[in-house]
């Protein structure tokens, strides 16, 4: 779990990060209009898949990232950080 | 699967093995999936045929390697593009120039080699982003500013060599920086500057070195490989202040301009500033579009009397200065004076940050980029005030000369262009990004899922390549589609600097096997065919 975090707090938390001014924080917001949290660690149903799936493709504004940014390794550790099993005690 | 030009697949899949037994077989990348990472993410041909993909990617970790990979590109004639952090997602991204090239990911390369406080300079490997220095600086407890441009993932070799900026008196990056290294087309590694004297200790304190100073042949360019470069940086000043200025009337410019330019070049003012009109640049209304849709625009009196109207000021502008405080109090209050002159003028003061700052106020900051705080949090996309977004932007970027009359033109034309392609392309703030002149960034907007779309942004923005080169604006740097037309621009005495350009090529890179076609340099057998 420290890896997915340390993955999380370096690649992540500049635009995902809880708080005001991480813009995709903000687009998240606007998109969801509270019906998820817009925050991504306080998601609980990012299942690993979509994980990957918004790493490795990206999504409006928001570009991939490369292996040699994130390797498959770190990828599964931020999957797993950000997992449901793992989020379910923020509940 | 794309494949380089006139290569065979028997052939580049030899070529690939040899690559990976120069960097070991998991850094190389051939998957489809895998060479889909280093798509274009905001490709005005996404989808399409012309889009610009590579044909693999390599990611090299040593100047050993590097050297490695130049020398197997060279036999099998195979085209390199060279990316550092590949977050120039404004101007093209990660993808090549001409499709089928392999990129070349320096990414791994990402250590921060050397920072002196004392001499106050970094060295660095290409995959180093602003974020990376921040917190190496910040984790050693060095008194070190280091200049940001907006989005903090960008490598600072990267952005420097593509003549990037941000806003403190550093903001020039490609003026800061100091001595590098490359690895040649042929596989030799040179240093610049003084390091080239091997026992030399001033490789990031003097650029020139001795005979002619080469260093800018890199930037923009194809004619190597950086694999180090140093940086000057400030040393993290007692103060920043920061003082807004504005202005009543639509003709207010031309002295405001006058002043900020005079007092840029005069020392007094010596970081960036951001010239913006709340009228023309605010929310449009019916009676802005009509006074704008007007062939010669509104008259003065009109657009005073809109300005009023609207209580707006017409201009407003905010200088920010760093610096001990008695000294920063002094050029602060001389500023404030002689902007003073202009009838109506009003002033804001601040804000102002102490250093040094605790990491609590650090991330609280509003505006990080003015205290080199790296961070991506202009680089918005949905917001409540914008709801529909488009996927991907390309950036428009022209040089207008330090002038209110040129800022009044380039607004006008631009402006007309730009409402006349209706595209949204969106015109940005007028700045001093660069020492003594304006840049105007205007960002042009890009759909994944809207062919037609991109078909129609394509041509609005080749149109307005074309408008501003008519009227002397030429670009700063340019989006990796449109390389060939920018450059087209600057065609001085039948393209003598395209000429010269080529022949520099042709000597330091016979093969071409460098980013071909970047800045609209290509190999010797590809020209004219382009």
């Amino acid at each position: 779990m420290q890896r997915g975090q340390e993955v999380f707090a370096y690649w992540c938390a500049p635009c995902h990060g809880a708080g005001p001014r991480n813009p995709g924080t903000i687009a998240l917001e606007v998109r969801y209009k509270g019906l998820k949290p817009a925050a991504l660690e306080e998601r609980t149903d990012l299942v690993p898949e979509l994980t990957r799936m918004f790493v490795r493709n990206g999504l409006s504004i928001m570009p991939p990232f490369r292996k040699t940014e994130i390797s498959d390794a770190d990828l599964a550790a931020l999957a797993a950080y950000l997992a449901p099993a793992n989020n379910s005690s923020l509940q | 699967m794309t494949l380089p030009p006139g290569m065979s697949q028997r052939d580049f899949s030899a070529a690939l093995r040899q690559f990976e037994t120069a960097v070991g077989k998991e850094w190389v990348f051939s998957a489809p999936e895998d060479v889909a990472l280093y798509r274009d993410a905001y490709s005005p041909f996404w989808d399409e045929e012309e889009e610009r993909t590579a044909s693999a990617a390599v990611a090299p970790d040593t100047v050993e390697q590097v050297q490695s990979v130049m020398r197997i590109a060279n036999e099998h004639r195979i085209p390199i593009y060279p990316i550092s952090t590949g977050r120039n997602l404004a101007y093209g991204g990660a993808a090549p120039v001409l499709s089928g090239s392999v990129v070349l990911d320096l990414k791994r390369m990402n250590r921060v080699l050397e920072v002196s406080e004392e001499n106050a300079y970094a060295l660095v490997e290409p995959g180093v982003s602003y974020f990376d220095l921040y917190r190496d600086i910040q984790d050693r407890g060095l008194k070190l500013m280091i200049d940001v441009p907006t989005p903090g993932w960008g490598s600072l070799i990267g952005n420097a060599l593509d003549h990037g900026a941000g806003v403190t008196p550093m903001r020039d990056h490609w003026s800061t920086q100091c001595g590098m290294e490359v690895v040649l087309a042929n596989g030799e590694v040179l240093r610049t500057g003084t390091g080239a004297m091997p026992n030399a200790k001033t490789w990031q304190q003097y650029k020139y070195g001795i005979g002619p100073y080469i260093d800018g042949i890199f930037s923009q360019s194809n004619f190597g490989v950086i694999t180090k470069m140093g940086f000057w940086l400030l040393p993290e000043p007692e103060v920043v202040r920061a003082l807004r200025v504005t202005a009543p009337r639509h003709d207010d410019v031309i002295k405001m301009v006058e002043i900020m330019s005079n007092l840029t070049y005069s020392g007094v003012i010596d970081s960036q500033f951001t010239l913006a009109s709340p009228v023309l640049n605010g929310p449009r209304d019916a009676e802005l579009e009509a006074l704008a849709a007007r062939p010669g625009g509104g008259t003065r009196e009109e657009w005073d009397r809109y300005a009023e109207s609207k209580d707006r000021p017409f201009w407003s502008a905010r200088f920010t200065f760093y610096g001990p405080q008695p000294v920063v109090d002094a050029r602060w209050e001389y500023a404030r004076q002689r902007y003073s002159t202009i009838p109506g003028v009003q002033f804001e003061d601040g804000p102002t940050y102490r250093f040094p700052m605790s990491r609590e106020q650090r991330e609280q900051a509003p505006d990080k980029g003015m205290l080199g705080i790296p961070s991506l949090s202009n680089f918005t996309g949905r917001t409540p005030a914008t709801p529909e977004v488009a996927d991907g932007h390309m950036d428009f970027s022209v040089i207008v000369p330090m002038t209110g009359h040129d800022v009044l033109a380039a607004l006008k034309v631009i402006g007309r262009d730009f409402a006349a392609a209706g595209v949204g392309a969106r015109m940005g703030t007028i700045s001093s990004f660069h020492l003594r002149t304006f840049i105007l960034i205007s960002s042009f907007p890009t759909m994944r899922a809207d062919r037609e779309f991109n078909r129609r942004v394509r041509a609005a923005y080749e149109r307005a390549v074309k408008v501003t080169a008519d009227n002397g604006w030429g670009q700063y740097r340019s989006h990796a589609a449109f390389m060939d037309l920018a450059v087209s621009k600057y065609s001085f005495n039948d393209d003598a600097l395209s000429r010269f350009h080529a022949t520099l090529k042709d000597a330091v890179d016979p093969n071409g096997i460098l980013s071909a076609g970047r800045y609209g340099i290509w190999p010797r057998d590809m020209r004219g065919s382009t």
